[in-house]
């Protein structure tokens, strides 16, 4: 049974933080939220609490990043880059402003709907120069997230999880690095953020079925190694299927086409994820299931690409974890 | 390097160049040197503590825009002067008074008058619309509403730090339309950062034409002390008035003067051409060669033999 963490962001931003007076706590009315309520408690020197007012804050940040400052702004990802995505190309990404942009409550990992759930930022952070992006796919890269990004020299998007976290790996992010979760030689998988736990449940049945899989996982989405998936990608017999939590256009799915194209392999790929469409609020499992980002979902896009069905079901994966909708570790229902 | 000129001296010499550009270039930002000329002269020239110039007095040509391969680049600031705790800082947060800076900076001596002949020429950094590598410009303020906050945000930041100099924002009054101006002044005041200053030129145009016509604003000062801010509003004709103004307590509260102006003010053939002041491109040989007589009497300088 995996291990669950809870809020490992607080006490991940707490510990590093703390006699960094560069470093400053920005909030737009999601403290609790985002897990810095504490911090703020604890340390109001070091904390900024902006208001709803998310235009000002990515400029004032910007100010603050030309004092020398390096600020940590803290919201729900949604709210960083849709209203105020003029302020963030001009005060933030364009100067390269030391600034963390630390977007929680990534793709359906909320049952808020549309407006809550950041869907599309991975396509629009890739397209912005200077940008630098991180995902957390479990509790240990949660708790390396802030050196990780403080490490960058410009701006970092990180997709930050949040509550009851598992913890799926014991190393801390290496920026530009991405992690060989398995060896196999007949499908790779590529994941990032939640599904790569998705993936983890489904290697026992696959392997039952058979199959060898290569899986990767990807906490560093730009800048980006082509050259160590192009070798994966030459590793494998059949093909490959990426499962990103976002849309499938400009994602991790984009990511390994491109690689592909500008490479000239003509091996198959499957990108699952969201299909040019919004999701609803639900539960995230609902949610992984009903728009096909789940271990089910992957069983089914390497059957795509082998072209035989395995008979593998739901009860053949590993445990599911089954989130609380009204958790102690969080702060709202969202 | 300052007061070799008065005040006075100086908003009739930026009025002078931007006139000389406009006619030689067959348009130009010409109103904005009759409304704004009083109010960067007096912040170049005696109001901000700058340090002596750290760029070249001919502005160097485009290098590149920020990026991890272009370790060199830097931004138009040091025609500012280094950045020293002591010092002011200044955003021109509508980058369209570009002309209008560039022209200051050569009056006040930071700046040589060859920069005005690469003004919005491929491959130049004297850019049409300031660009943060643009001789005075430290941010990009193009896109307007964002010079406020930014500056907020500095002065913030200096205040930790416990630096005495102050962060000026040079300001439209355009700018109030965008729902940002409001939220930084509302951020300044929640916290408190009186080492914020705003000048505003209050000269109630747009690009679509007189503001009333496009989006009225209402009561601008009562609005800025609604939203926490300390405002003073004066002539911004009269140099005497920012003089007392910029003492105005403003303990806890950025510091924001309203300058209301003249958009033909020295040029009054320019009314010709309301409500379509923002760029003045002649629309016939016939206006530019009138307005060239009649602009440079007023200027007291002889028309500009634009014919070569």
């Amino acid at each position: 049974m995996v291990e669950m963490v809870s809020r490992p962001y607080a006490s991940a931003f707490e510990k590093f933080a703390v006699g960094k007076p560069e470093i400053l706590c920005l909030s737009a009315d999601l403290t609790s939220s985002c897990e810095v309520d504490g911090f703020r408690d604890r340390h109001p020197d070091q904390f900024l609490s902006l208001g709803m007012a998310e235009q000002n804050m990515m400029s004032f940040a910007g100010g603050l990043g030309l004092a020398g400052f390096r600020p940590f702004i803290h919201t729900f990802g949604v709210f960083m880059y849709r209203r105020p995505y003029d302020q963030l190309m001009a005060s933030i990404a364009y100067p390269r402003r030391k600034v963390r942009l630390m977007g929680f409550l990534p793709g359906i990992t909320t049952p808020g709907g549309m407006t809550h759930q950041s869907i599309e930022d991975i396509s629009v952070m890739r397209s912005i120069p200077n940008m630098t992006i991180l995902e957390t796919g479990d509790a240990t890269e949660v708790e390396s997230i802030c050196e990780a990004a403080d490490s960058i020299d410009g701006p970092v998007w990180c997709r930050v999880l949040r509550g009851s976290v598992p913890r799926l790996f014991d190393t801390p992010i290496k920026v530009g690095e991405m992690r060989v979760l398995s060896e196999g030689d007949d499908i790779l998988v590529v994941t990032s953020g939640i599904t790569t736990e998705e993936a983890m449940r489904a290697r026992s049945a696959l392997k039952e079925a058979g199959l060898s899989i290569r899986h990767i996982h990807l906490h560093t989405i730009k800048p980006f190694d082509h050259k160590q998936l192009l070798d994966h990608i030459g590793s494998v017999k059949h093909g490959v299927v990426t499962i990103e939590n976002h849309v499938t256009e400009g994602g991790v799915g984009s990511l390994v086409a491109e690689t592909m194209a500008d490479a000239g392999v003509g091996k198959r790929l499957v990108r699952l994820g969201l299909k040019d469409t919004y999701a609803h609020g639900g539960s995230r499992a609902y949610l992984m299931r009903y728009y096909g980002l789940d271990a089910l979902a992957l069983v089914g896009g390497i059957e795509d690409i082998m072209g035989q069905k395995f008979g593998i079901t739901e009860e053949d994966m590993e445990a599911a974890r089954v989130d609380d909708v009204h958790s102690l570790v969080k702060a709202e229902a969202l | 390097m300052r007061n070799k000129k008065t005040s006075e001296e100086v908003a009739l010499g930026i009025r002078r160049r931007v006139f000389e550009h406009s006619m030689r270039n067959n348009g130009g930002y010409l109103s904005q040197a009759c409304s704004a000329g009083e109010q960067l002269a007096w912040l170049y020239n005696e109001e901000l503590k700058l340090g002596d110039p750290t760029l070249p007095m001919i502005p160097k040509p485009f290098e590149g825009v920020p990026s991890a391969d272009n370790p060199n680049y830097h931004t138009g600031a040091g025609y500012n002067g280094p950045f020293e705790p002591q010092y002011d800082r200044l955003f021109i947060a509508p980058a369209h008074y570009a002309l209008v800076a560039y022209a200051t900076l050569i009056e006040v001596g930071r700046m040589a008058p060859e920069g005005l002949e690469m003004f919005n020429k491929d491959g130049s950094s004297v850019e049409m619309i300031g660009a943060e590598h643009s001789p005075g410009m430290e941010v990009h303020n193009g896109t307007l509403g964002i010079g406020l906050s930014t500056g907020a945000g500095l002065a913030y930041g200096r205040k930790l730090k416990g630096e005495p100099g102050r962060t000026w924002v040079y300001m439209s009054d355009g700018e109030v339309q965008e729902g940002q101006t409001w939220e930084a002044v509302q951020a300044a005041s929640f916290h408190g950062i009186d080492n914020l200053y705003a000048i505003m030129d209050v000269n109630q145009q747009q690009c679509d034409g007189a503001m009333d016509s496009v989006m009225e604003v209402g009561d601008l000062k009562a609005k800025f002390q609604n939203f926490g801010a300390v405002c003073v509003d004066i002539d911004g004709h009269d140099i005497n008035a920012m003089r007392d103004a910029v003492n105005e307590p403003h303990d806890g509260k950025p510091l924001i003067i309203l300058a209301n102006t003249n958009p033909f003010h020295s040029m009054p053939i320019l009314e010709e051409r309301f409500p379509r002041l923002h760029y003045v491109r002649f629309k016939s040989e016939d206006e530019r060669a009138r307005m060239n007589v009649s602009i440079a009497k007023d200027l007291g300088v002889e028309p500009v033999d634009y014919s070569h």
